[in-house]
């Protein structure tokens, strides 16, 4: 009996002992919606936690949770890594809104960042990438590498983050061509890669001869490569999976910023900030481009660049709705409430959006 | 050498005793050689998984707070599983209950009075088993498969949800996001503890399986339950109508899947959102069968299998195990729990093949 008790108090001291180690440590908690091994979304986020910890080494601990579902596990998981001992949280879905309020008005000595809402407080910051940047690129290539007018595009949920990328797209390719259109599938899940599959299945089968995806996996990127048509990567270069294929990808590259906000709360000076950063804040990269002739790059890269510097806006006017009304005069650029909560198509997409 | 499974003329009681101990035994011992293969301390993972959330206050009011849906559906199912109804649709219920009940808060958010919880509760119910009663109708009439009909209509009930989050139901201030208004505080669920997660759902948990477990083993219901479910032919010369009992049991299980569903978003949630169930309403099918179909059974279930979701979340938070190596783990406990009931029912004989060839 006294041995057990003894082993049980070493056994205490020596969990206490890792403790008091790991206090030195500034300690970062991710929640990741999908898998690690998705190699779109949460791959890209995770990359962003390996910068971190290649930028700061023994200075900061990480961890995060995988596949976490947004409904009611969210906030015991967000809480969990706060209780933890994390010093700052990131919480990288939008369906982790609410539930990362209501832990970080629990604790408000622990820093959150939230990717993609609209919801601030004194110690959550919100942070997005201006993927329409990126959107307005690869829609000009399509119009270029298009023969049959028709892009295939695959949506995940209908929420205005989804509509400003398929309204992008489709003005970077009438800006090419006026004739493109736009067919959409909505496969209402993030990371589904059966799904994702059939959709680029269908959607080829109905005459796209460009894929294009707004969901986290490269199943429709496989498919476009077994079919022989062309594709774009999303989220990352997924240029493995369709070397034959893939055109470009959009890359989101989370690292600066995450690096940059580890920084701050070392310094002592991390704030509640917003942040919406594009080509400029190098949060949204184009992947090399490849299977494509040299001057449809040359144009690629100098949209790029024009978007980059500021002197070209992908919803500068004229833009007509779906319905035929003029959303804004020639010369004037849709502000970023309207951006923000977009929920209408432009003329030229072949569906109704789910309302 | 040939391993044969016979079966017993009794169950036996020792091993309806031994088999939790011996599934126990068996998921530590695998689950030790699978964390060490990975390169893990087993003995720290094992502590991680299984102790460590048992020790600390705020984690036992999370497992709470896991378990009390998964409970009240689980019981629910046990008379439609012990009566021979086949219903998969609980995840449909638990969805149509929330929207029925959401009715409150979202349609008539001025309406705050202390009736609006305990009406929302009750509109839960009546949705949960007003949709629960139409794959029984659809038995009854036409003969159709439930698991069909309940299965299927799982989808429509979320899709149902899908679209009133995203069309008349969203928040007119949520910049077009599909989810719905929050709850004023009258339409939330109250807490059993001060500025805790743990709703008042866990107390409605326990009365589903008091209540359940007096209706199997003191009522005529129960017996009439049983007996259907065993001998449908006996119990038609007893007197008892099939096609009521399918009626009931579908609208029981209904309605605690609807209460689920209603007291999960005006909890935890807070509001309507597309996603408010990582499938509890399957889950809970699980957890009914783990449980044996029995009240008391269904409620250590659910306790243990949110201790596993639990578990699972501190091991990657703490220790860096991925994901998918605590859900494999999670699915050893399973198989191990349900392999290990099968020798309630069977033992397990070893016959040489020579003697089989000479036979």
């Amino acid at each position: 009996m006294r041995k057990l008790f003894a082993a049980a108090a070493a056994l205490a001291l020596g969990l206490a002992a890792g403790a008091a180690q790991a206090a030195d440590k500034v300690k970062i908690g991710f929640v990741y919606v999908g898998p690690i091994g998705d190699h779109g979304w949460s791959y890209q986020h995770d990359h962003g936690r390996l910068a971190i910890e290649k930028a700061f080494g023994d200075k900061v601990e990480t961890s995060y949770v995988e596949n976490v579902s947004e409904g009611p596990d969210a906030e015991r998981v967000i809480e969990k890594l706060a209780r933890s001992g994390n010093d700052l949280i990131f919480t990288t879905s939008f369906g982790f809104m609410n539930p990362t309020l209501k832990v970080a008005k629990r604790y408000p000595k622990v820093k959150f960042e939230h990717a993609t809402g609209y919801k601030r407080s004194k110690n959550v910051s919100t942070y997005a990438a201006r993927f329409y940047e990126g959107r307005y690129v690869i829609g000009q290539i399509a119009a270029k590498m298009s023969k049959t007018k028709t892009v295939g595009y695959i949506a995940s949920f209908p929420i205005p983050e989804v509509v400003r990328g398929i309204n992008a797209f489709l003005l970077g390719a009438q800006s090419i061509d006026p004739d493109m259109k736009i067919k959409v599938i909505w496969v209402n899940s993030w990371f589904d890669p059966g799904k994702e599959a059939d959709a680029a299945k269908a959607l080829i089968d109905q005459g796209a001869d460009i894929i294009t995806q707004h969901t986290d996996s490269p199943a429709a990127l496989q498919v476009a490569e077994e079919r022989g048509v062309f594709a774009f990567g999303q989220a990352s270069d997924m240029i493995k999976f369709g070397p034959k294929s893939q055109l470009t990808a959009i890359v989101d590259d989370w690292s600066e910023y995450y690096v940059n906000r580890v920084q701050a709360l070392l310094d002592g000076k991390w704030e509640s900030t917003d942040t919406w950063g594009g080509f400029a804040e190098k949060m949204v990269v184009m992947a090399p481009y490849t299977n494509i002739p040299a001057d449809v790059a040359d144009m690629a890269k100098k949209t790029a660049a024009a978007i980059e510097s500021g002197e070209l806006h992908p919803f500068k006017g004229p833009i007509f709705k779906q319905d035929g009304s003029q959303a804004i005069k020639e010369g004037e650029i849709l502000d970023a409430g309207t951006l923000l909560g977009m929920n209408w198509y432009v003329k030229g997409v072949d569906d109704k959006l789910p309302q | 050498m040939q391993i044969e499974l016979q079966k017993r003329a009794l169950p036996s009681s020792l091993m309806t005793w031994l088999s939790p101990a011996l599934a126990i035994t068996l998921t530590v011992l695998t689950g030790a050689l699978m964390f060490g293969m990975l390169g893990f301390n087993p003995a720290q993972a094992l502590y991680v998984y299984f102790i460590a959330p048992l020790l600390d206050s705020w984690s036992l009011q999370e497992l709470v707070v896991k378990a009390a849906p998964l409970v009240l559906i689980g019981v629910g199912l046990s008379i439609c599983y012990r009566s021979n109804n086949w219903n998969i649709g609980a995840e449909g219920q638990f969805t149509m209950g929330a929207i029925l009940g959401s009715i409150l808060p979202v349609v008539f958010y001025q309406w705050e009075s202390p009736l609006t919880f305990p009406l929302m509760v009750a509109l839960g119910a009546l949705g949960g088993a007003l949709f629960g009663a139409i794959p029984a109708l659809l038995k009854n009439k036409f003969g159709a498969n439930e698991i069909l009909t309940s299965l299927m209509l799982t989808y429509v009930a979320l899709l149902t949800l899908d679209y009133l989050v995203r069309g008349p139901w969203k928040n007119p201030e949520g910049f077009n996001f599909p989810e719905s208004r929050l709850f004023s505080d009258a339409a939330l669920a109250p807490s059993l503890i001060a500025d805790s997660r743990m709703h008042i759902g866990a107390l409605f948990a326990v009365i589903a399986v008091i209540a359940i477990f007096i209706l199997f083993s003191r009522t005529l219901k129960g017996f009439e339950i049983r007996v259907l479910g065993a001998t449908p032919r006996a119990g038609n010369f007893a007197g008892f109508s099939k096609e009521r009992m399918i009626l009931f049991a579908f609208m029981t299980s209904g309605a605690l899947a609807g209460i689920a569903g209603i007291i999960e978003v005006a909890g935890p949630i807070g509001q309507l959102t597309p996603t408010i169930s990582p499938g509890y309403g399957f889950t809970a099918i699980i957890v009914a069968f783990l449980g044996r179909l029995n009240p008391i059974g269904i409620l250590f279930a659910g306790l243990l299998l949110a201790l596993s979701y639990l578990g699972g979340e501190a091991a990657q938070i703490e220790l860096g195990i991925s994901e998918k190596t605590s859900k494999a783990f999670q699915g050893i406990l399973l198989f191990y729990i349900l392999a290990c009931d099968t020798l309630i029912h069977y033992h397990v004989k070893f016959v040489s093949s020579k003697k089989k060839e000479a036979v």
